[in-house]
């Protein structure tokens, strides 16, 4: 579905990307990992084309993206939704006028058409009656889910996830890990999770990829990724993983955990 | 040798900062006339949103109708109390009424207008911008397909290079009337007198000016707001959009001077308006 070639990135002299490819298959969730500052975010940036890379390809769905004109990405940016990391809702909009945001300015549905999926939408992520409220007045929990009803409003094929749950409650974290879950499950869509929050990334993941000094140093099922002896992945991977993979009878484990 | 090539060094230094500096201040200027071009482009690519460029147009125009009104009307009460002071010993107060009416048509009523937008409505537009910036609601614009040139900045720059003009025209006429009140109820001045002499003295030639004056002072807000809201890094933060917005306000107030010198060179002198 998206494949990332040999992309490089830097800011001043600072590598940030070097090299990395990524394979995220049509109908799996891709838990990106990395530590603050790995490039995790610039990677979700430069998919959606809102950063250039230095060198290298990105390709959606069997075409180049990362070359495109801006009438050409926008096309192609309108099979993705993003939910991102502070939600970045448009707060001089109400719920309802940020869900239909995208409807009202690339389609010519009617206003009940668009109220209509508004509300579907907001169904899909558990938000009722909220409609008439401003961003302002919501929870985190809940601008997360307003961002991923917006996200959500044009039927994306992909959705692009930007630390989810980072700055929310362990409760709030596990209710959008499971509407992560719950989407993946309903819509059949393509996931891309960036995350250091382990919990999170282990509940949510069908693949798990570990970029580390800008490239990918590990890459497979949750399973897999715990059977990878490499010292940076097991610190990261162990730190935080939920109780059923630190208790799993695994040699690796074992060893990293030190039992 | 020591002190000599000490010297040397120090100079050198200086030239690499005034080099860094130079270099800062032209890719500055670069960019903010790429987002310019950027904005005369969009212009003119549909869809058309008229419902954002009405939005913008009430919130600049109609919001600071009052302040502006305010600003005229006292600035030209400032002018008829100097003009009849400094008239008088030459024995020419009666040409008070020339004074005002020609100062406020072609210099002060633009320039006190766009002073006044430059602090309201430049400031704010840059605030709005940036704040938008490090909250990533224009990556999430751009993520949604929208150009964010064409959503937020073309109707905020339209609505300045409008409102500015009609806000001038409501200025002016405030300045007259505060000359003239200030005169006639301060001064011996006949009303009647005052009112014939600036009919008189209000010449097609000058409104164009002012107008044209007017437009330029509108872009020229609304091209440096926009320029300093887009240009925050996203790592800014609170911190960013203070000086951001100060940065905007600034030098709006320096481009507005600098533009008025050179209108008034090319209009005066190349174009021989009167």
């Amino acid at each position: 579905m998206i494949s990332v070639r040999n992309i490089t990135k830097k800011f001043g002299v600072n590598y940030v990307l070097d090299g990395l490819s990524l394979e995220i298959p049509r109908g799996e969730t891709v838990v990106i990992m990395g530590q603050s500052g790995s490039g995790k975010s610039v990677l979700l940036k430069i998919i959606t084309g809102l950063l250039a890379a230095d060198s290298g390809e990105i390709w959606f769905d069997g075409t180049e993206i990362s070359r495109l004109g801006t009438k050409e990405i926008n096309s192609i940016r309108r099979k993705i939704g993003m939910l991102f990391q502070s939600a970045a809702l448009f707060d001089s909009m109400t719920v309802a006028e940020n869900v239909a945001f995208m409807l009202d300015q690339h389609t010519d549905l009617s206003k009940r058409e668009v109220s209509e999926i508004v509300d579907e939408k907001l169904s899909l992520v558990d938000l009722d009656g909220v409609q008439e409220m401003r961003p302002a007045e919501l929870s985190g929990g809940m601008r997360k889910r307003v961002g991923l009803a917006r996200a959500l409003a044009f039927n994306p094929e992909v959705i692009l996830y930007d630390e989810p749950t980072t700055g929310l409650d362990p409760v709030t974290c596990t209710e959008i890990n499971q509407l992560i879950r719950d989407l993946h499950e309903k819509l059949k869509v393509t996931s891309v999770v960036v995350t250091h929050d382990m919990h999170s990334a282990f509940s949510v993941a069908t693949r798990m990829a570990m970029i580390h000094e800008g490239k990918q140093i590990a890459y497979g099922s949750p399973e897999e990724i715990i059977n990878i002896d490499n010292p940076i992945l097991q610190q990261f991977v162990l730190f935080g993983a939920p109780d059923q993979i630190l208790n799993m009878e695994n040699p690796i484990l074992r060893e990293y955990l030190g039992r | 040798m020591d002190q000599q090539s000490t010297i040397h060094e120090s100079s050198g230094g200086f030239y690499h900062l005034i080099k860094i500096w130079l270099h800062h201040v032209l890719s500055e200027v670069g960019r903010a006339f790429t987002l310019f071009f950027q904005t005369l482009v969009q212009i003119f690519r549909p869809p058309f949103q008229f419902d954002l460029l009405v939005k913008q147009l009430l919130l600049i125009g109609f919001n600071s109708l009052t302040v502006v009104i305010v600003s005229g009307f006292f600035t030209g009460m400032v002018l008829g109390v100097q003009g009849y002071i400094q008239l008088k010993p030459f024995a020419v107060e009666g040409s008070v009424a020339r004074f005002v009416c020609v100062s406020v048509v072609k210099e002060l009523g633009p320039m006190i207008t766009a002073f006044v937008l430059a602090g309201r409505i430049g400031a704010s537009i840059t605030a709005e911008l940036s704040t938008m910036k490090v909250t990533e609601q224009i990556d999430a614009l751009e993520v949604m397909g929208t150009n964010p040139v064409k959503y937020l900045v073309v109707p905020r720059f339209l609505a300045c290079s409008l409102m500015l003009p009609t806000l001038t025209i409501f200025s002016t006429f405030a300045g007259i009337a505060g000359g003239f009140i200030a005169v006639v109820t301060l001064f011996d001045v006949n009303g009647s007198f005052f009112l014939l002499e600036v009919q008189k003295n209000i010449f097609v030639g000058g409104v164009l000016i002012s107008l044209i004056k007017a437009t330029s002072f509108g872009m020229a807000i609304a091209a440096v707001g926009c320029y300093k809201g887009f240009s925050i890094s996203s790592a800014g933060g609170a911190e960013g959009v203070g000086i951001a917005t100060t940065g905007s306000a600034v030098i709006s107030l320096i481009a507005i001077l600098v533009l008025d010198f050179v209108l008034n060179h090319v209009l005066f002198n190349i174009l021989g308006l009167i």
